[in-house]
């Protein structure tokens, strides 16, 4: 029989508060990227729905800002590594375990696609292979847009790992939002309706995927309102929820088009800069770390701690 | 019991025997020799000179230009709880890359720098890394980092250029203690279950085993541990997991978030067309 406790179980604890993880190193590039390749893959998809929907008018703008941004995407991968010069080492394997490495397999061929669906009729190519890049951008395209929500969430981090079901849909839909919004800025009003669409579907997906992302991280959740984090975050729902108003309201003026678009651009990119940052916190603190842990442990598994080894 | 050996899954025929760290904490009075030891043997950068003002360690943690870290903890248990008499204790530890039986740093590296040895242990080929980065937030033990001004990802290699030549790593051999103890993984862990009774004989109620369980959620580790607390005292996570466990699942939602933006580009086409 044990005697009742006369003090309260030990808090989570932690060696002098330092960090149990380490923090990713990745720095403004890669956010960016993330972005960029978002609002690429979505454009893809809105052009060729536009080409079936005989708009070629958004087609070629949806095709060009594609190019364009995966382009500049690819160019802020390569800068944020620690070796730039060792880029191509990205393709000396093929590793189905590394989401980096299924990613860089990707881009070797969505990249291509989206150049040629975009430049293909000015460099008077075959229609057939022009049509054939197009389909293929937008097939490659969502994949685009959504594996880096696996990437980042397959690691120790917290705030990932713990919103692994959420974030490619928060993602998913934070691409939508900008490639809609990248419409709206280039295309005329006349052309650009269904871009108005997409890009408040996107808006509604995106913000409906961080709600339910944070209730379900519970503590950890607290970081993306705290901090630079909190910061960040509220800056991109800002940005995207009056970029959706003003779309909404004015987006069949040629002005209240360009502005609501450009604030829905803006949106998606501090998302990506709010879940990076997110990310650093909750692997700065070691409580995020070894509190859910904690409760992993007590119910049912040992975790890493083995009283009675097995004989 | 058998360490289900991680070479062989890599593809080596017919790999020598795993081997490991055993670090029994029990007996470790944090001299230091293994940081020593392991800078002077692998040339590993002297890193900052700080005093972090916390304890006698003033290293912190590992890193890139740490591979053997020893934690010192002052602890003075509460009177009144089960193990705590009021008394004050030092904890010491050296700490080191768990050499994961199934190693995150290794499975999200995509360029292939880091492999799996043939002696089971996780090593990264410094000419191949091309400092992406993605090792180091996806070891749940915080062990790898880049070294800022090379761009690389560095840790402990076990020694491996010792291994080859039958020798035992720099740290092993420099602890006066035998608290690091290397060998055979599979003799280690019959060792530390041995010693685990013996202490709990002894009444060190407090003694556990951390990492020794092939059933965690790296697959057991290839350093292992006797431990006097709760591993998160010692700055360990108590539930490390592997992220490539989850990913079928991750995959799945990102299938379902891509489709989601295709559905969202067909309603709005047809939204339009109305
Ligand atoms: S402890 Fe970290 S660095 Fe060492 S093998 Fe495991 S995942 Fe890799």
């Amino acid at each position: 029989m044990k005697e009742p406790r006369l003090v309260p179980e030990v808090e989570p604890t932690s060696y002098y508060g330092r960090p149990v993880i380490k923090a990713p190193v990745w720095k403004w590039a890669v956010p960016a990227y993330m972005f960029a390749g978002g609002m690429a893959g979505a454009s893809s998809v809105l052009a060729t729905g536009a080409r079936l929907a005989a708009n070629p008018a958004l087609a070629r703008r949806a095709r060009w800002t594609a190019s364009v941004a995966i382009a500049a995407g690819a160019a802020l991968l390569v800068e944020d590594l620690g070796r730039p010069e060792r880029f191509r080492n990205m393709l000396r394997v093929a590793k189905p375990t590394s989401p980096m490495s299924m990613g860089s397999w990707l881009l070797t061929v969505y990249g291509p696609a989206a150049a040629l669906a975009a430049a293909g009729d000015l460099l008077g190519l075959p229609r057939a292979l022009t049509r054939l890049a197009d389909w293929l951008a937008a097939a490659a395209g969502p994949v685009v847009a959504t594996y880096t929500a696996v990437l980042v969430s397959d690691t120790a981090v917290p705030a990932w790992y713990g919103a692994r079901r959420e974030l490619p849909f928060v993602f998913a839909g934070a691409a939508a939002t900008a490639a809609g919004g990248a419409a709206l800025v280039t295309t005329t009003p006349m052309h650009v309706r269904p871009a108005r669409a997409f890009a408040l579907l996107g808006a509604a997906t995106e913000l409906g995927a961080s709600q339910l992302a944070r209730r379900r991280l519970g503590e950890v959740g607290e970081v993306y309102r705290q901090g630079r984090a909190g910061a960040l975050d509220r800056l991109a729902t800002l940005l995207t929820g009056v970029g959706g108003v003003v779309t909404w309201l004015w987006g069949r003026r040629r002005i209240g088009a360009a502005v609501g678009g450009a604030s829905l651009v803006a949106g998606s990119l501090a998302k990506r800069f709010a879940v990076l940052e997110a990310g650093i916190q909750s692997a700065n603190d070691p409580k995020y770390t070894i509190g859910p842990q904690r409760r992993t442990v007590e119910p049912g598994r040992t975790g890493a701690v083995a009283d009675a080894p097995p004989r | 019991m058998s360490a289900a050996d991680p070479a062989l899954g890599a593809g080596y025929e017919d790999p020598p025997t795993r081997v490991g760290f055993f670090t029994d904490t029990s007996v470790c009075i944090g001299c230091k020799a293994c940081e020593v030891a392991c800078k002077e043997w692998n040339g590993v950068p002297a890193g900052d000179l700080d005093l972090l003002g916390t304890s006698y360690d003033n290293t912190g943690g590992l890193g890139a230009d740490t591979w053997r870290h020893v934690a010192f903890i002052e602890q003075r248990r509460p009177p009144g709880t089960e193990a705590g008499s009021g008394e004050l204790r030092w904890l010491m530890s050296s700490d080191v890359c768990k050499h994961c039986t199934r190693a995150a740093c290794l499975d999200v590296c995509p360029t292939g720098a880091l492999f799996r040895t043939e002696f089971g242990t996780v090593v990264v080929q410094e000419d191949v890394c091309n400092g992406c980065g993605y090792c180091i937030p996806a070891c749940p033990y915080g062990v790898i980092d880049q070294r800022r001004d090379d761009g690389r990802a560095w840790k402990c290699t076990l020694c491996y250029d010792r291994l080859r030549d039958h020798t035992e790593p720099a740290c092993a051999m420099a602890c006066p203690t035998d608290s690091i103890q290397f060998g055979p993984l599979d003799e280690l862990r019959q060792r530390a279950g041995r010693r685990l009774e013996h202490l709990h004989d002894l009444g060190v109620e407090d003694a556990r085993l951390y990492g020794h369980d092939e059933a965690d959620g790296v697959g057991g580790a290839g350093a292992f541990f006797l431990l006097l607390d709760r591993p998160e005292v010692y700055g360990l996570p108590p539930d490390p997991v592997v992220g490539t466990g989850e990913l079928p699942r991750m995959w799945a939602a990102a299938g379902a978030a891509a489709l989601t933006l295709v559905a969202s580009a067909v309603a709005a086409f047809a939204g339009g067309r109305r």
